[in-house]
């Protein structure tokens, strides 16, 4: 049995809408959170841990009737670097795209630091991207770095 | 400058901190004014700073004006549970500028965006503590005659002490070469490393205070401070790695001067207070003509 018909009969074709593609297995509950598909009301297809040649394992989402401003999506990149966009309208792919880092990051992160005055008072913390490589996320209130390993979501 | 908070010293341009720097001259020659006579300052220090807030309210004092607020949080309505927002909001009203110290980092810069009135970072967390670093430029300006292309050895806990980070990071414009002296375990970060890097200019590393006393203009000493380390230990290991004593200047050049942020502990042992090469008492109160300058120019009087 080929991988590609297994991976097709798991997650089948969508008429139109998005389909996000390359999240690391890890990665996906947290891609759902970001993009606030826990409370969306049309189809949500996903499967994770499949297998994926150039990343070992994968996870692929497909969202019905539903386009993403490139802005919304990139917020994923935190998590998932190399998430590709697929564009699907009328069974065809019309577009095809990859995420990119932002410069800013605002809402979807929590800053690291306990003592920092987003983690008291009713202010979310919003950063600057210092590092899109290693990604390090500095706070607009305290200035501290936000790195990968202390990253959390909100 | 009029109505422009500082809460970090970048949020001022070289232009505007050399501004601050020429006013406050004028009020070194003369700090009685009364020209902020008809203004109410806000001191709101929800940590005690003794010297910070005698220093502002000296400041602000000398020039007429009328002070309110609090020096700790203990009997305020902080303690009843009130959040900062609220207390700002509130004391806003009371006030044409407020003076705020708060151990949150972050939370002057909170303060400035929900504040109708202008909000002075005196100092938030470990974070930052810009009119320190404003009065260390100014002290430094009237020691060397320049701020331009000097040699500047910062010694201590380059780590932690945020007087140091602002500082180096202010220096940034001028052209310094910085020397570092600190413990391994006390480098200065990668994240203000970068400025200097941003910039082009030289750094050195070292950790023996001896290597830099005979090339550096300015020796900016720093306090290590206990509470940094989880294990009292390392602490005592550490803390007396630095102890700068009068014979260990005696060879430095002519316009060479200590500085110190203050309070010191044990880093600078008393024999240097004789020597006209110790200039920390007098940077403290440079800190008033500063402080007056900065007021001034954020209400719009000077």
């Amino acid at each position: 049995m080929n991988n590609k018909k297994v991976k097709e009969l798991k997650v089948s074709a969508i008429e139109n809408g998005t389909v996000i593609d390359h999240i690391p297995a890890q990665a996906m509950f947290q891609v759902i959170r970001i993009l606030n598909l826990e409370n969306f009301e049309n189809m949500v297809m996903f499967a994770t841990n499949l297998e994926s040649k150039k990343y070992g394992t994968k996870g692929i989402i497909k969202v019905s009737n539903k386009y993403f401003a490139p802005e919304e999506m990139n917020k994923i990149a935190l998590v998932a670097p190399h998430a590709s966009i697929i564009e699907i309208r009328d069974f065809q792919v019309v577009k095809k795209t990859v995420v990119e880092i932002p410069d800013k990051i605002n809402d979807i992160v929590k800053c690291f630091n306990p003592n920092c005055v987003t983690n008291h008072e009713e202010v979310r913390a919003h950063f600057t991207v210092t590092d899109k490589e290693e990604i390090r996320l500095k706070c607009h209130y305290c200035e501290k770095i936000t790195g990968k390993s202390t990253m959390e979501f909100r | 400058m009029k109505h422009k908070s500082l809460v970090s010293i970048n949020d001022y341009t070289k232009e505007e901190q050399l501004r601050i720097l020429q006013l406050a001259e004028g009020f070194e020659k003369n700090p009685v004014q009364r020209i902020m006579e008809d203004y109410v300052v806000a001191s709101l220090f929800f940590e005690p700073s003794t010297r910070t807030r005698l220093s502002f309210e000296s400041a602000a004092s000398r020039l007429g004006s009328k002070i309110v607020g609090f020096s700790e949080a203990s009997n305020t309505s902080v303690k009843k549970g009130e959040s900062l927002r609220d207390t700002i909001l509130t004391v806003a009203n009371y006030s044409d500028l407020i003076v705020m110290r708060n151990p949150i980092e972050g939370s002057a810069r909170f303060a400035a965006e929900i504040s109708p009135v202008p909000i002075i970072n005196a100092g938030d967390g470990a974070n930052q503590h810009p009119t320190q670093t404003l009065l260390d430029l100014y002290s430094i300006r009237k020691t060397q005659g320049t701020l331009d292309n000097l040699e500047v050895a910062l010694v201590g806990d380059l780590k932690y002490g945020r007087t140091v980070h602002s500082l180096v990071i202010a220096l940034c414009n001028f052209n310094t070469t910085f020397h570092l002296v600190s413990p391994v375990e006390l480098k200065l970060p990668r994240s203000v490393k970068m400025h200097i890097k941003e910039k082009n200019l030289t750094y050195h590393q070292y950790t023996e205070l001896e290597d830099v006393l005979p090339t550096s203009d300015v020796l900016y000493m720093t306090r290590i401070q206990k509470e940094r380390f989880s294990d009292p230990l390392e602490y005592e290991r550490i803390k007396n790695s630095y102890n700068l004593h009068a014979d260990m200047i005696a060879d430095t050049k002519d316009n060479f001067r200590v500085m110190h942020p203050l309070p010191r502990v044990n880093e600078i042992h008393t024999s240097v207070d004789k020597s006209p090469k110790a200039y920390y008492f007098e940077q403290a109160l440079n800190g008033v003509y500063v402080r007056q300058a900065l007021m001034a120019a954020i209400l719009g009087i000077k």
